[in-house]
């Protein structure tokens, strides 16, 4: 350790303490084990000193050696100690005490005293402190300050402000972490205000309590009027001739484009990342519509748990009372892989798991009907169907636990002794299949979230970090503010692509291959490069290759999905197993995956094994192609939705055709096609282990007690009635999940030379499609909160939502006559959809809609994934120009 | 016997006094040619070793502010004139910039060669939209005349000067939330360290300076060092307005050395108005604690009057006879820093509005006993635990009243009602004339 970085010697109270220079007097106390008192103070946001309340008595040596106190009490949150430093706290110091129970007593003069009606109360900050340092009865007499209550800052977010203490935790989240300043302090002194300058709440009008302006007041405002006069004209050459088109800009504006997208609830679109400001006031301030007056923190159950939406499986705090989710809060301590950070859709879309028409009993199709059954019956009817069938396909989704996956993946090849089975349920190619298969399965923990904080170079390469990735975006959000270079290549800069700052690397939808082998060819990444690769790269051919062959960077593959990452892990994708997967299976499970095939295959020599006839396996549209044509007699289908599939109305054929084993949760199309639906318990009310897509095992216990079967049991009893039993306890895949993790080092592929996948490199020259005017190439990926089944069940949150819209270049909107605001019909063959266009950075005759938005359900309406879609003006009142 | 100085007030009767040709006739911009013939470096230890201080309240000094800024890295470096004069009773940049813009800008241009600075800021207080106007056009004329904009005087440096109108809120007097507005965010204090000198306007080294303290950097370098310290006391040196309102004969704007007594100043004023006797004045504008007629042979110097339990601050020297009923000034001036509080702290958000409130309830004949108490201690709640200055200054009146005038406030509470009458202590233009 060189001087510099020596430990600074202070002393807190008496106590002597070494601690690292820069050390704020209050961090340095925290680890003195002596606590001072604070609200504005947050280990993540920048200090601010505004609260005052952390007020101690400070000396420190002069120049001359000599201990000199500051005249004043000093902010202990401000204040970085220094060598020789002497701290007296409210413990030691007559005049700190003093401090702090005057600052008390000046945030309670105006702090309402509904501590019986407050969520807050049991669990306040405010209300703690004040026990601690406050005075015993209040000498406040004047009025209180009031105000109209509560005002909504989003649909899902209120704010009492007579109970803020104006600590700016909230803003300065909004403003340093997320980067959505959606909220700011107004007005001054006393009125000072946190709010969105919503002028109903605001200007204190008698509607301000709703907090909501009309609809058409905020289209009004927000909706530029485009000026078609002077909208450059179509370029004569066709500017999508060259896949490889300049970027943008070489610095993409982190300000968000004019135009603000608008909520679902018809306000401005505010945040994905929202509810932490619920968490972090220190008073209560912010309370969520959906858990307002819904419980009192001391009859609350807290569980920690893992949230079961996006790939980073983050830290939670699943909150109980009398049998049900109330709420759920960030967790995992600051210094966690999620920053005790969560996105909404993981703190607030868990209603879904107890919706009243969830499954709750096996049903078997009888004379084409489904009706409640026993379970013995109905796992007898699974079983008989099965056992009957000549082959089977296996489509477990992308929402499965590794205990769950590996249950499918043994079932499918061992029970139905098939190699038909793909967890995808959504867009897939065989590119992909071979890139996971060689180099996510078996890699073990590689790329981190905290890598990618610390990262000096990131490439995105298909993937939108906020959008698809929640709290990949905020830990990206560190390496930018930390001067991290990060290029985006993608069709157009989204605003989280935006506010990290990232330089676009513009491309035509499905040809981010070109544009990432000229990257890598231009300038080979260093070892710290860090590629980030997303789901939509299934429709960009050669792109997994081109990053397959990169050298010197890490890649990271993040899908969307929290179960994806234990489906590579466990083999749920076609064909043969990785090398080091099956030998681990061979040795937990034994002969069973190498034993002979089971049911009418076993029973029919001349009925080819389709594990041995076709080795590769069919992927999730083969299986669904083959079913629908009657080439494949039965699936197994877990959580799957429709119409997240590439053809839901292939898929829905094949269900209604083939003999279906539905495990689900909820009813869904999937279900309703079934022969057999088996309920299965959600999340809260099983134990399991989810992957990240860092590779991280997350285990969870179960939170509610319940009957509920995890898809695991499902399939062990199936195979038990197939008289082909399978060990899978939770021992098991624990011991299977170890083998596989221990291999990591060999099979590391950044320990080895990158394979060729054979085959692949270059079917990124396929002949690009060229629309002509009226035709667009389909842009598409998810919204962070959308139309997605997990997130049904809170009105609150689905309040919050981005309302969908396109997105066209000005030039292709001119050329189709349609004005920003105003409304465009995307149509294919098997369906139209109508949406608010808004002129963006887009390449020309290119379309961006959101995939599965309310209102905008891109596979279930167009019937497609990408390609050439028709593009036209909705007939509209349209607003006149007014010069 | 202290007799005027009027340097900086010296053209505001002159005929357009306002346009360049009359400053250049006295000699204006002749301190700039010479100025461009130093080296920076010389120009910093010219104003240092003059002692001038700043002139906005504080007194720190000047030359030593200049120093403070790191050595040029390439980058842009700024000096920010504050201009946004709202202290109550100040009202001595308003009239300089109005009646003599150009000695500013002079200023501005010397002390923006001696730190390096091709960018200067005027930050003005929005409401004096006829300031605004003039420091516009007196920049237009300057720049015509080649004294600001690129090669000025036919040296390599460059100046451009913007003028900023700010929004109207005392706050923003405070620097560095005068540089957050200049930024153009919501005027807030900021954290410091890191000090402007280091992270100013756009985090770039920054000065900034009263209007004052600009005005007088001409004069130093045309006169010389022992001119100015000639004037004023050894650690007070120079000249300075004192601006002189309230119950007094003739009110306005009196240019002295320091160490000049209100006794002195009031006898050049005509003394209180006639007929009546000096109860209170405050040496500095409102956020200094209040004197009496003990101090009139205070010399008006930065430590004298820290001395005597105030601070010099921008010498406004308010004035009120016995007429005047010490609470009700009291309650106006907490009434101010109320509404001007700009929120960021707590002690000053809520303790300010809590002693207005209890002013006035005391003032309206409903105050209790114990209200006493509660000024006192609330008063001592935001003293030395606010976040910036305004806290600091916003209870001084206040204290200091209490301590000078305690049994005003007793016989508000004990009678339940103000014994003074308001009008009597109204200014009449019978009276002023």
């Amino acid at each position: 350790m060189s001087p510099t970085d020596a430990l600074v010697p202070v002393t807190i109270d008496g106590v002597q303490i070494s601690v690292e220079p820069g050390t704020l007097i209050v961090r340095a106390a925290e680890q003195a084990g002596i606590a001072i008192p604070r609200f504005c103070d947050h280990p993540q946001l920048k200090p601010v000193g505004a609260c005052r309340q952390c007020l101690v008595d400070v000396s420190s040596p002069g120049p001359d050696g000599k201990q000199r106190a500051f005249p004043k009490p000093q902010a202990a949150c401000t204040m970085p100690v220094v060598p020789g430093m002497v701290v007296q706290t409210a413990a030691t110091s007559p005049n700190a005490a003093a401090a702090q129970t005057a600052v008390m007593e000046l945030l309670l003069t105006n702090h309402p005293l509904d501590c019986p009606t407050c969520d807050k109360a049991g669990e306040c900050p405010l209300q703690n402190q004040a026990m601690a340092v406050g005075r015993d009865a209040s000498r406040y007499t004047c009025a209180k300050r009031t105000y109209p209550k509560p005002i909504a800052l989003t649909a899902e977010i209120l704010l009492d402000r007579e109970r803020c203490i104006l600590c700016q935790r909230c803003t300065r989240f909004a403003d340093q972490i997320a980067a959505d300043p959606f909220i700011a302090l107004q007005s001054r002194g006393a009125r000072q205000q946190v709010g969105r300058f919503d002028p109903a709440a605001w200007l204190g009008r008698p509607d301000g309590a709703a907090g909501r302006v009309s609809e058409d007041a905020v289209t009004a405002e927000l909706a530029p009027i485009v000026d078609t006069q002077h909208a450059p004209a179509v370029p004569g050459s066709n500017s999508l001739a060259t896949a490889e088109l300049p970027p943008i800009s070489d610095q993409a504006d982190t300000a968000e484009p004019p135009g603000m997208a608008l909520a679902l609830d018809g306000r401005p679109f505010a945040s994905y990342f929202s509810g932490n400001l619920i968490q972090l006031c220190p008073v209560g301030a912010l309370t969520s519509a959906s858990y307002r007056f819904q419980a009192r923190p001391f009859d609350l159950v807290s569980t920690e748990s893992v949230a079961e939406h996006d790939s980073s499986a983050c830290d939670v705090r699943i909150d109980v009372r009398r049998g049900q989710v109330r709420r759920r809060l960030a967790a995992g301590g600051p210094d966690g892989p999620s920053r005790e950070w969560l996105t909404d859709k993981d703190r607030f879309a868990f209603a879904w798991q107890s919706l009243p028409e969830r499954l709750t009993s096996p049903l078997v199709r009888h004379n084409g009907e489904l009706r409640p059954a026993s379970w013995p019956e109905a796992i007898a009817a699974a079983a008989a169907g099965l056992t009957s069938a000549n082959s089977t396909g296996v489509l477990p989704g992308g929402r499965l636990t590794f205990e769950d996956a590996l249950a499918y993946s043994v079932f499918a090849r061992a029970v139905l002794a098939t190699s038909d089975v793909d967890f995808r349920a959504r867009p897939h190619s065989a590119e992909e299949a071979a890139f996971l298969n060689r180099f996510v399965a078996g890699t073990g923990t590689g790329v981190t979230l905290d890598d990618l904080a610390a990262a000096s170079h990131v490439i995105l390469v298909g993937f939108e970090p906020e959008e698809e990735g929640g709290i990949v975006y905020l830990r990206l959000r560190e390496a930018a503010k930390a001067g991290a270079r990060i290029e985006a290549i993608a069709p157009y800069a989204s605003p989280g692509i935006r506010r990290l700052g990232a330089h676009l690397i513009q491309v035509l939808p499905g040809t981010e291959a070109a544009a990432l082998t000229k990257l890598l060819d231009d300038a080979a990444p260093l070892p710290g490069t860090l590629i980030l690769l997303g789901e939509r790269l299934a429709l960009a051919p050669g792109a997994l290759a081109a990053a397959a062959h990169q050298q010197g960077g890490r890649l990271a593959w993040i899908p969307r999905r929290v179960g994806e990452r234990a489906g590579v892990e466990a083999g749920l994708l076609p064909g043969p197993l990785p090398p080091h997967l099956a030998s681990a299976l061979t040795s937990a499970f034994g002969d069973a995956l190498s034993g002979a095939p089971s049911g009418a295959a076993a029973q029919d020599p001349t009925t080819p094994d389709p594990a041995t006839s076709d080795p590769t396996g069919r992927d999730t549209s083969a299986m669904l192609a083959a079913a629908a044509a009657g080439q494949l007699d039965a699936l197994v289908v877990g959580g799957v939705e429709v119409d997240d599939l590439p053809d839901p109305t292939l898929a829905r054929t094949a269900l209604d055709r083939a003999f279906t084993v539905s495990l689900e949760i909820l009813p869904s199309q999937a279900t309703a096609l079934a022969d057999v639906v088996l309920p299965v318990a959600p999340p809260a009310e099983k134990s399991g282990t989810y992957i990240t897509w860092e590779g991280r095992p997350k285990p969870f216990g179960r939170v509610l007690t319940s009957t509920a079967m995890p898809d695991s049991k499902v399939l062990q009893a199936i195979a038990t009635a197939m008289d082909r039993p399978i060990d899978l306890t939770p021992a098991t895949a624990s011991t299977v999940l170890e083998a596989i993790q221990s291999a990591d080092a060999a099979a590391s592929p950044t320990a080895s030379a990158p394979l060729d996948i054979p085959d692949l490199a270059e079917r990124g020259n396929t002949e690009q499609v060229q629309p002509v005017a009226g035709q667009a190439l389909l842009a598409t990926w998810h919204l962070n909160l959308d139309a997605g089944r997990l997130q049904a069940g809170d009105p609150h949150l689905a309040g919050t939502a981005k309302a969908p819209f396109a997105v066209l270049s000005r030039a292709t909107a001119f050329e189709v006559d349609v004005r920003d605001g105003e409304r465009l019909t995307v149509s294919t063959e098997a369906g139209a959809i109508t949406v608010p266009v808004r002129i963006g950075e887009i390449p020309d005759r290119v379309v961006w809609l959101p995939t599965n938005s309310s209102g905008c359900q891109v596979r279930a309406t167009l019937g497609v994934s990408g390609g050439i879609v028709q593009i036209e003006p909705t007939p509209t009142d349209r607003r006149e120009v007014v010069a | 016997m202290t007799t005027l100085t009027p340097i900086l007030t010296a053209r505001w009767g002159k005929p357009d006094s306002w346009r360049l040709n009359t400053y250049q006739a006295d000699g204006g911009y002749k301190a700039l040619a010479k100025a461009l013939t130093m080296k920076p470096p010389e120009l910093v230890d010219l104003i240092k070793s003059s002692g001038l201080r700043g002139r906005g309240g504080a007194g720190f000094p000047t030359g030593l502010k200049w120093s403070f800024l790191p050595a040029p890295d390439g980058g842009p470096r700024y000096l920010v004139v504050n201009a946004d004069e709202s202290e109550p009773g100040t009202c001595k940049d308003v009239p300089l910039m109005m009646a003599d813009p150009h000695l500013l800008l002079e200023g501005i241009a010397i002390t923006a060669y001696a730190i390096g600075c091709n960018h200067a800021f005027i930050y003005l207080r929005g409401e004096v939209v006829h300031v605004y106007r003039r420091l516009m056009r007196a920049v237009e004329e300057a720049k015509e005349a080649g004294l600001l904009g690129s090669g000025i005087l036919g040296h390599e440096f460059d100046l451009t000067v913007t003028v900023h109108a700010g929004a109207g809120a005392y706050i923003c007097g405070e620097e560095t939330a005068l540089l957050d507005s200049l930024e153009g965010k919501r005027g807030q204090p900021r954290l410091k360290p890191p000090f402007p000198a280091v992270e100013g306007l756009y985090a770039r080294p920054t000065v900034v300076n009263n209007v004052e303290t600009i005005a007088s950097v001409p004069g130093i370098l045309a006169n010389g060092t022992s001119w100015f310290t000639s004037m004023g006391t050894e650690k007070s040196a120079g000249h300075g307005i004192f601006s002189l309102s309230g119950h007094v004969t003739r009110p306005g704007q009196y240019e002295a050395p320091f160490g000049i007594t209100l006794r002195e100043l009031l006898d050049m004023a005509g003394g209180i108005r006639q007929g009546h006797e000096l109860k209170f004045w405050t040496p500095g504008g409102s956020s200094t604690p209040l004197l009496t007629a003990e101090h009139l042979d205070v010399p008006l110097d930065y430590e004298s009057v820290v001395g005597a339990g105030s601070m010099l601050g921008t010498r406004a020297l308010q004035i009120f006879d016995e007429t005047t009923c010490v609470v009700r000034a009291v309650t106006r001036w907490m009434e101010f820093y109320a509404h001007e509080s700009c929120g960021k702290c707590t002690p000053c958000r809520e303790g300010t509005s809590w002693l207005s409130s209890t002013l006035q309830a005391i003032q309206a004949g409903r105050g209790r006993p114990a209200d006493l108490e509660i000024l006192a201690d609330v008063s001592g709640s935001i003293i030395g635990k606010a976040f910036c200055p305004l806290g600091d200054g916003a209870p001084s009146s206040l204290t200091s009243s209490l301590k000078y005038f305690r049994s005003e406030y007793e016989d508000h509470v004990a009678l339940g009602a103000c014994p003074f009458d308001p009008a009597a202590s109204t200014l009449t233009e019978e009276v002023a004339a």
